[in-house]
């Protein structure tokens, strides 16, 4: 996993902090983490008293064998041994339920939260995160990181716990009982934790790097069939099976590392257990031979190593998950902590609509703070009632002018104003009731047409939506749709063209009724003639609504009141449609180049020459 | 606002139409038999080629096994022979244990080796057989993958083909578990017949509740997975749609909404982890009770002398071990059955027949002249209603022919099958007088290509697409053909010029670029004939007006078949052949078929920046006007 901020800025905090941080997050679940808690000592106490009851059992049944006991008496200490036995087994499983059930729960308790922080977050984000970000890998990422943080309480701090504690008392009680076999007990417990470590850690590192290779490999697939009917008409199926070999040999490759290391460690740490074994029973099978011990004691020590092991194998688990959590806790706290640039300020204010008068004040503006600026220097104004036009070459910074009115983004410099309050100084939900910006290429969710149509405002009722759909000129298409307003659409519904898309998007404009509608290209896949029906819609409110039309197609705008027309982010002419085509300048000039396709034979020498 | 699961507010009383994330559920998961014969047969297939790995992985689980039952029973003896018998001591106790050195040692490498073998021979079967079916799919009919959704597909070469892996790597451990389960009972009811059958009278019981137990943990666990999957798409929906939700405002609608998902989420994990762990103090109390059992039945014994104590530690072992190999068996019953669905999936990829393969004497010319001819051609992609109906037509080399008519007129079918992406059901298409299907496919690539409507890019560089399977070709070669369609200026404006990468199929270039690029494409294949389905995405005129000259360059002395959208294009073109409903109503260039003031005359009439766009209404409305003329 590749290191990875989205801040944009450099990691400040370090992994302890981090680590701290998640433990926070954890902790406000006080009651479970003390239950979690309490359960795990008490059911790792409960383990440890299983392999004295077996010895004392055996040495139990032993004394008699030699000594004159009573064997009444020796049967009644057997079953006192077992009844314990039992008693113990029951609660051990008891509290191991506890241990593990408030364990997990704590963890998906955390994930619940940070799930909703991080969708919110995300929400609240302004458009230039999210231009820098790419949206797949913030889904992804999301999704593990915070499986990674969430699983940090169970997987790291309680396990850490159960170990220590098991390692550290059994040690007591072995080496209080014998020192030497004690030692020899606890022998294998270095060798396989570092093991144990060495082999989670390794084992990620290669788990990362196939999910890396196995993603290319998906990914050369998906975009074969995706692209099938290129690749037939290239008759490239054997240069994309070689693209394909290649790097499922590079997959392959790092499989067989991972089964290799895997199996290495496996059967080494069996191996350090079993050696050990071998040496306690030998060493105590001579202290018993000499009369030192007894075989019950013996038998314990065998049983305490049994119980140990499964615990002590873990610690690679335990070891990668406070490193997996390190690494996902700062990447998604990276985009936890961002302060939206843009957000209300202290004294915001709602926006009050008098006049419905937009007002660039020489505003400029830079994507990034060192970039190329977008916007030079640009003024206009225009009032309730009259529809602006803006017209210019792609990249010339059209769309800009219809991004930074809702205050998606910030201008560098200037002042924009609405009724002549700043918009800086207006709450931001206040601004975008105002305003409606209906962009070119719209989002259709993947739910009802109606529920799309209604998206700004879900409450609407049905004559409010039709009509809305009316305005947009699409509800004669959607009469013909199968269940109608009720047709699922989007991703996994049925597929609209680019210009019905269009028209829903603008449908979902025309519900809001905003003062100040902006069409940010929002035509382009309309033909003409229903782009003006669409226009004459919109415009039967006209009188109490200001229009910004951005298009790079002429007829969407010709009857503007007046047009600017942008190059290189500079107003470079404005007027009305037969002032601009008097002037016989750039406008003009597209206005020929746009119509020529139809009346001049320029556009067929064009294509011929 | 207040927002409750029932979709009402408590500010108002209407009816709140919304909903963040997919209403569909994706999952395709489905269970039926834990064994198809059909099935394993055919993935034996695949598995026979590394059956010498998996006789030696099975013999290494048998060791493996065996060594492990055996341990208790070494401690057991060296207790009762070495220890508590008199005769012998210390001499004897140095043997038991170097037996349990031996014995240790082989487990190890018994250990080591069916791990390896065990993954490693998974690995190759699954990545011989994915292969395989991506192989297949290179050369399916293109009907199947007009079909199918690229989506299912990939699932079917990803997922399904990882629960075959684990079906796999779980049969073979599977059967050390039956061993073992098999060894502990019956080295139990020797080693003490009455001791023995009392303790194991716990196994019937952990098989009983586990079998009880499973069917419910497994509903409760998939439907945690299932919430799972409903919260990421809302997630992923949150994110993609992010711009609208901003400009519409509905980020506090949608907190509330995702909330509603993630409690369910929630929930559900809360019910599966505890039915996760309901096993836990079960199997601990049975254990316990198995163990009380052993010391006080297992005790007495040894009180009367009529057994030995060593029986009583390697019982202790033993009871302990029960629950692995009964917790592996339990669940492999799922893995099939996950196995079985997943291996009928995959087998009915590759049983999708192969639609053309060519024929044994097809020919594979150098070169040819161009002249493209359609002989009473008929052909549909369902039976019974064909979307062509005897069309023929001639385009002699060299000329451009322009293709239009409204949408589901066939000009699209005509263009594949040219390329014999299907096969005619009637009638023939001739390329220099040769009959397609007498082509090699690789002679078909060779002399035609295909620029598509929607411009595919494919991640890599800008230098690599454009070459794509022409790795012949010099990078002077992808240089002068990105200079004559017009994109090298745009190509070396960016920071890394021809070596950018293209990533997501080239989303960071403009509609426009990506159209130029896929024209140098074409023009690097540099094939005698053409075919070309114009986009028709709305671009800026300034792209427009590139597009336009790239295609007459990419046209100047090749035979083209244009599907075309733009007025420019289609007067620009030698000839019109104007199509309605799979027949060919008008044909001629501009000029003439406007002086017939027909069908084109019409649709022309109409200014519609594509007939495609055009509403087919109006499209049927220009037919019929012509008909009244």
């Amino acid at each position: 996993m590749t290191q990875q901020d989205y801040s944009g800025g450099h990691r400040s905090a370090g992994d302890l902090a981090i680590l701290r941080r998640i433990m926070e997050l954890a902790l406000r679940h006080r009651w479970r983490v003390a239950i979690a808690a309490g359960a795990t000592l008490i059911a790792v106490g409960l383990q440890l008293a299983v392999p004295r009851l077996l010895g004392d059992a055996i040495d139990g049944a032993l004394l008699t064998l030699g000594d004159a006991v009573d064997p009444a008496a020796a049967r009644q200490t057997l079953w006192a041994t077992a009844a314990l036995l039992l008693i113990v087994s029951v609660l051990r499983g008891a509290f191991t339920l506890a241990h593990n059930y408030s364990g997990e729960s704590i963890g998906h308790l955390v994930g619940y939260q940070l799930r909703l922080d991080f969708y919110a977050k995300l929400q609240e984000l302004n458009f230039s995160f999210h231009d820098r970000v790419h949206t797949g890998d913030l889904v992804t990422r999301g999704l593990l990181d915070i499986e990674g943080v969430r699983m940090f309480f169970n997987m790291g701090v309680l396990r850490s716990l159960l170990l220590v504690v098991l390692v550290v008392v059994g040690a007591g009680l072995m080496l209080s009982t014998d020192l030497v076999l004690g030692l020899l007990s606890l022998s294998f417990v270095p060798f396989v934790a570092f093991r144990s470590a060495t082999m989670r850690l390794r084992l990620r590192g290669l788990w990362l790097r196939l999910q890396e290779s196995l993603g290319e490999l998906g990914r050369i697939m998906d975009e074969n069939l995706s692209g099938i009917r290129v690749v037939r008409a290239f008759g490239a199926e054997h240069y994309e099976m070689d693209k394909y070999d290649q790097m499922a040999q590079e997959a392959l490759g790092i499989s067989r590392q991972r089964v290799a290391t895997r199996s290495a460690h496996i059967s080494l740490m069996t191996l350090a257990f079993f050696a050990a074994m071998a040496l306690v029973l030998w060493v105590g099978g001579e202290r018993v031979l000499s009369g030192e011990m007894t075989v019950g004691t013996l038998t314990e020590f065998l049983t305490f190593m049994t119980i140990l092991q499964q615990p002590v194998r873990q610690i690679g688990m335990v070891v990668n998950a406070f490193a997996r959590a390190s690494t996902c806790g700062a990447r998604l706290f990276s985009v936890m902590d961002i302060v939206p640039e843009i957000a209300d300020g202290p004294g915001a204010r709602p926006l009050e609509v008098t006049d419905g008068v937009v007002r660039f004040d020489g505003v400029s503006f830079a994507y990034e703070a060192v970039g190329a600026p977008v916007l030079k220097d640009v003024s206009f104004e225009v009032a309730r009632g009259k529809t602006l036009g803006i017209v210019g070459p792609p990249g010339s910074g059209k769309s800009t002018i219809a991004q930074l009115l809702p205050r998606h983004y910030e201008a560098t410099s200037g002042r924009i104003t609405i009724d002549g309050q700043d918009i800086r100084e207006v709450t931001a939900q206040s601004l975008r009731d105002a305003v409606c910006v209906v962009a070119q290429d719209p989002y259709l969710f993947t739910s009802s047409i109606e529920n799309n149509i209604a998206y700004g405002n879900p409450w609407a009722d049905e004559p409010e939506i039709h009509e809305a759909a009316g305005a947009a000129q699409i509800r004669n298409f959607i009469a013909t749709l199968p269940e109608r307003y009720e047709t699922l659409v989007g991703e996994r519904g049925v597929s609209l063209s680019g210009g019905q898309k269009q028209r829903v998007a603008i449908a979902r404009a025309a519900l809001l009724d905003p003062v100040v509608l902006v069409l940010d290209d929002s035509t382009a896949a309309i033909d003409a003639g229903t782009e003006r029906r669409i226009q004459r819609a919109l415009q039967d409110r006209a009188g109490t609504r200001t229009t910004i039309i951005v298009s790079h197609r002429l007829s969407a705008l010709k009857h503007a009141d007046e047009i600017l027309f942008l190059e290189a982010g500079r107003i470079v002419e404005r007027g009305s449609h037969e002032s601009l085509m008097a002037l016989g300048g750039k406008y003009a000039a597209l206005y020929r180049l746009q119509t020529s396709g139809a009346e001049s034979p320029e556009g067929v020498t064009e294509v011929a020459e | 606002m207040n927002v409750d699961a029932t979709g009402s507010s408590s500010e108002t009383r209407r009816k709140l139409r919304a909903v963040v994330g997919s209403q569909i559920s994706r999952d395709e998961e489905m269970f039926g038999a834990a064994f198809d014969r059909q099935v394993m047969r055919r993935f034996m297939r695949y598995v026979a080629p590394y059956r010498g790995a998996i006789i030696l992985a099975v013999a290494a689980v048998l060791t493996f096994t065996a060594s492990q039952l055996a341990i208790p029973l070494v401690i057991r003896w060296s207790i009762d022979e070495a220890l508590l018998s008199d005769a012998r001591g210390t001499g004897f106790l140095t043997l038991t244990v170097a037996v349990f050195a031996a014995i240790i040692v082989a487990n190890f490498a018994a250990n080591w080796l069916q791990d390896w073998l065990v993954g490693w021979t998974g690995e190759r079967v699954i990545f011989a057989l994915r292969r395989a079916m991506f192989e297949h799919l290179q050369k399916v009919a293109l009907t199947f993958m007009d079909r199918t959704e690229v989506g299912r597909m990939m699932s079917r070469l990803q997922g399904d083909v990882n629960s075959l892996q684990e079906f796999l790597d779980n049969s073979i451990t599977a059967i050390g578990d039956l061993v073992l389960l098999v060894g502990i009972v019956a080295i139990m009811l020797t080693l003490n017949l009455e001791l023995g059958l009392l303790t194991l009278a716990i196994v019937p019981t952990l098989f009983f509740v586990r079998i009880v137990w499973l069917p419910r943990a497994r509903r409760a666990f998939r439907h945690a997975r299932e919430t799972n999957s409903i919260v990421s798409g809302a997630l992923a929906e949150g994110i993609r749609a992010v711009r609208t939700v901003q400009a519409m405002r509905r980020e506090a609608v949608n907190r509330e909404l995702f909330e509603v998902k993630a409690r369910n989420n929630l929930k559900a994990h809360l019910r599966a982890a505890k039915f996760g762990q309901t096993m836990v103090p079960i199997v601990d109390s049975l254990t316990g009770v198995a163990l009380a059992v052993v010391i006080v039945l297992g005790g007495s014994l040894v009180l009367d002398d009529a057994m030995d104590i060593g029986v009583i530690v390697a019982f202790v072992f033993y009871v302990q071990r029960f629950f692995d190999p009964i917790r592996s068996l339990t669940m492999q019953y799922s893995v099939m059955q996950r196995a079985m669905a997943s291996g009928q999936r995959i087998f009915e990829v590759l049983d999708v027949p192969l639609a053309i393969v060519d024929k044994p004497n097809a020919v594979s010319p150098e070169a040819v002249e161009g002249r493209v001819e359609f002989r009473h051609v008929t052909f549909g992609y369902e039976k019974n209603r064909p979307v062509l109906h005897d069309l023929s037509f001639e385009v002699a080399p060299g000329e451009t022919v322009a293709l239009v008519g409204p949408t589901g007129s066939g000009k699209t079918s005509i263009m594949a099958l040219l390329h014999r992406f299907y096969e005619v059901w009637d009638g023939a298409i001739l390329i220099d007088g040769v009959d397609v299907r007498d082509y090699s496919k690789d002679a078909l690539a060779k002399h035609v290509s295909m620029v598509l409507q929607d411009p595919f890019l494919f991640t890599g560089t800008i230098l690599e697409n454009i070459r794509y399977n022409k790795t012949e070709a010099s990078r002077d070669d992808v240089e002068n053909a990105a200079r004559v369609v017009g994109a090298h200026d745009f190509i070396t404006r960016l920071p890394l010029g021809y070596d950018t990468v293209l990533t997501e199929m080239g989303r960071n270039l403009s509609l426009g670029q990506r159209q130029l690029l896929s024209f140098a494409r074409a023009l690097v294949a540099d094939t005698r004939i053409l075919i070309l389905d114009e986009a028709t995405a709305n671009i800026d005129s300034y792209t427009e007006r590139q597009i336009q000259r790239a295609l007459g360059r990419l046209l100047r002395g090749r035979t083209g078949l244009v599907i075309a959208h733009r007025l420019a294009t289609i007067r620009g073109a030698d000839r019109i052949i104007v199509l309605k409903d799979g027949r060919i109503v008008e044909t001629g260039p501009h000029d003439a078929l406007m002086a017939q003031d027909g069908l084109y005359a019409s649709l022309y009439a109409l200014n519609y920046a594509s007939f495609d766009d055009m509403p087919p209404a109006l499209a049927e409305q220009a037919a019929t006007n012509r008909g009244a003329t």
